[in-house]
């Protein structure tokens, strides 16, 4: 495991969550616990929660009870700009960047609120040498600053992933976590994909949702497997492979 | 103005040239608005140019909404007829009162009434965007127009309230009984709105702004709070829509329930979106277009009105970017230097295409004159509405006309296309 461990505890701690829409209940107690600095990838067949999971503990959406904990925080029930400042970023699965604004635009607005820069209306945008910086950095960190001037929409699929990861990692999150990151790439850019991921959360805390297997046990420190909304095994990428009910359950339904 | 709010982020002060352009193109407005009432200095054009100055304060706030923030609003009048009584308001008690305000200080106050009024009323308009947003922008636009009417002591009921310019205390000695020097006070505000309006744009603020208007979910992912950004770009339209109420308060000396009912909220929403949203510069381009053709359309046919419904119904359709976008989409290929592949088969498209469009003309003429006969002169050439022969010229034309323009707009797809193509391969995106 990388990263030292703070004496605040774990980096996320979600506790007896449930999620009910109606009389369904998508999340049954879920516990889950992801340690400072730890790269814990959720697993689990489709339909099984892992973007609700990922919703319930960024702010998306709230959970019906139980609670979510940041770094020793409570921080369930808070809305998701709420939990954003206190360092968690999330990505989406479907792409969500800023269409109609430049690459360079989509990673500057990204940065303006850590950088303390919030909602002013008296300083101008381009003549903050910290967030110049940053956004330089950032694009450069993932390979996009050729593109720069180009409106994020007309990307390519890869470049959008690419800007997708960039904009979560903008704001300096100490927790980040990633909704399949390289679903719909190809084998090339997956690798490409994953080494930007490893570099970039580099002392960070990493939560990903991901569907790769070679990419799940690659990277991962710890992986935690859901299936129907509940978490039945949570361990290092060599216990679960060895986990029989996850075999029962995820890995031999998706041999066949 | 060439920098457009959404995309370029190209920093104007990179380059010494582009800083060069950039404050030529601000410095070559200025000074047209200082040249312009020299060359025409008839009083029609000088009130003319004075509405075309109210029109763009007001439009550019309205953009702050719809093209920077992504909000549509049915009743930004409001904030306009606010800023116009409180500015007619501020002119009767200096005078009462003495106080030592000159006149080019009352939009300031104009500016105020919207602004207050976009505070108290924002927080809960803009909690939500979209269609929650014009429902509600409708609702209390026409709550204000109808409470202009039963709170007389405010708003003065069916006559509004009027004022006198000339009896506020003088500045330099200029007292603004002409026009003249009315249009002047108006060019200082359209200036100082303008510098103002776009410097927001180029804030922390204007840009969230923007990516609110893209993806306000994202928005909250990076820090923010949607509503907050949009609370604020809203009191900042309301203050500018104010500043334009007040300046037409001084303009015509008078605020009545016009300024801020359904009709006025409309026009700036034509306006502004026939210029265009995207850039910064549309909605200057839309609220001359739009407010010249009303000044001149409505003294040549009554159905002036109709003719803006079918620009407004052709832009939507054909062009949603408005004129700013039909301009840039040309830049491109300027830069890249194909445009001059494309401009012949504009000129082989304008002959079938103003045919078509005089044979519009002529129908909707006819058919408006029908009754009362009265001669139609379209271009010098005299038509009776009840000959018919104007009805076959107005069929021909309609028909023939249109057929030829398809075939000639079809040209110009694909010359553009070529144009396009070679462009992009050049690496010139926007």
């Amino acid at each position: 495991m990388s990263g030292a461990v703070s004496d605040k505890g774990a980096a996320i701690e979600v506790r007896a969550v449930e999620k009910r829409f109606g009389n369904v209940g998508i999340i049954r107690d879920l516990n889950l616990s992801v340690a400072q600095g730890e790269r814990h990838a959720i697993i689990g067949p489709n339909g099984a929660g892992k973007s609700t999971t990922f919703n319930l503990i960024s702010g998306h959406i709230k959970p019906t009870s139980g609670e979510v904990r940041l770094n020793g925080d409570v921080i369930s029930g808070l809305r998701p700009f709420e939990i954003n400042r206190r360092g968690l970023s999330r990505s989406f699965q479907v792409t969500n960047v800023f269409a109609r604004m430049t690459v360079w635009e989509n990673v500057r607005c990204a940065v303006l609120w850590a950088t303390g820069h919030r909602y002013a209306f008296w300083k101008n945008v381009d003549s903050l040498p910290e967030v110049r910086e940053r956004t330089a950095q950032i694009l450069d960190d993932i390979h996009l600053t050729h593109r720069r001037d180009v409106p994020a929409g007309l990307l390519t699929y890869a470049e959008q992933r690419e800007l997708e990861i960039g904009i979560t990692i903008a704001g300096g999150a100490t927790v980040v976590m990633l909704d399949e990151p390289t679903a719909g790439m190809s084998h090339a850019e997956t690798d490409r994909a994953v080494s930007l991921i490893r570099r970039l959360t580099e002392g960070k805390t990493l939560v990903i949702v991901e569907h790769d297997m070679s990419v799940v046990f690659g990277l991962a420190d710890r992986i935690s497997v859901l299936v129907y909304g509940h978490i039945i095994a949570s361990g290092t990428p060599e216990e679960i492979r060895r986990d029989p009910k996850v075999k029962e359950a995820y890995l031999g339904e998706e041999a066949h | 103005m060439t920098t457009a709010t959404t995309s370029t982020s190209k920093v104007a002060a990179d380059t010494s040239g582009g800083s060069l352009r950039f404050y030529g193109v601000w410095l070559l407005g200025i000074a047209a608005l200082i040249v312009l009432p020299m060359i025409f200095s008839s009083g029609g054009s000088l009130t003319s140019f004075s509405l075309i100055g109210i029109a763009i304060v007001f439009a550019l706030s309205y953009n702050i909404l719809l093209g920077q923030t992504g909000l549509l609003s049915f009743g930004h009048a409001v904030h306009y007829g606010l800023g116009g009584f409180a500015a007619c308001h501020m002119m009767n008690a200096v005078v009462s009162h003495g106080w030592p305000i000159p006149l080019p200080f009352i939009p300031l106050f104009g500016g105020l009434g919207g602004l207050i009024f976009a505070v108290i009323i924002g927080w809960v308009m803009t909690k939500r965007a979209g269609t929650v947003f014009a429902m509600i922008s409708l609702g209390i636009g026409e709550l204000v127009a109808s409470s202009s009417l039963i709170l007389r002591s405010v708003f003065g009921g069916e006559s509004g309230i009027t004022t006198d310019r000339t009896a506020l205390p003088k500045m330099l000695g200029w007292s603004f009984g002409s026009q003249l020097q009315v249009y002047y006070l108006i060019a200082f505000w359209l200036v100082l709105s303008t510098i103002a309006m776009y410097a927001l744009t180029r804030t922390p603020l204007g840009r969230i702004s923007n990516a609110v208007r893209d993806n306000p979910e994202r928005v909250q992912f990076i820090g923010y709070d949607p509503h907050v950004v949009r609370y604020l770009a809203f009191c900042f339209a309301g203050f500018f829509a104010g500043v334009a109420g007040g300046l037409a308060a001084i303009n015509f000396e008078i605020a009545n329930s016009a300024y801020l009912g359904a009709i006025q909220s409309g026009f700036v929403l034509f306006s502004t979106f026939i210029g265009g949203t995207a850039y910064f510069f549309g909605p200057i381009l839309g609220a001359i277009m739009v407010t010249y053709l009303q000044l001149g359309l409505a003294n040549l046919t009554s159905a002036w009105q109709l003719y803006f419904g079918i620009i407004f119904i052709g832009i939507v359709m054909f062009s949603p970017g408005g004129i700013a976008g039909l301009l840039m989409m040309h830049r491109p290929l300027v830069r890249a230097g194909t445009l001059w592949t494309v401009i012949p088969s504009y000129l082989v498209a304008v002959v079938p295409t103003l045919a078509f469009a005089c044979g519009v003309i002529l129908t909707i003429e006819t058919v408006a004159r029908y009754s009362t006969g009265e001669a139609i002169n379209l271009f010098g050439i005299g038509f009776k509405p009840t000959s018919p022969i104007t009805w076959i010229a107005a069929a021909v034309l309609v028909v023939g006309g249109a057929f030829i323009a398809r075939l000639s707009w079809r040209q110009i797809a694909e010359a553009w296309d070529r144009a396009a193509t070679i462009a992009r391969d050049r690496g010139y995106v926007a």
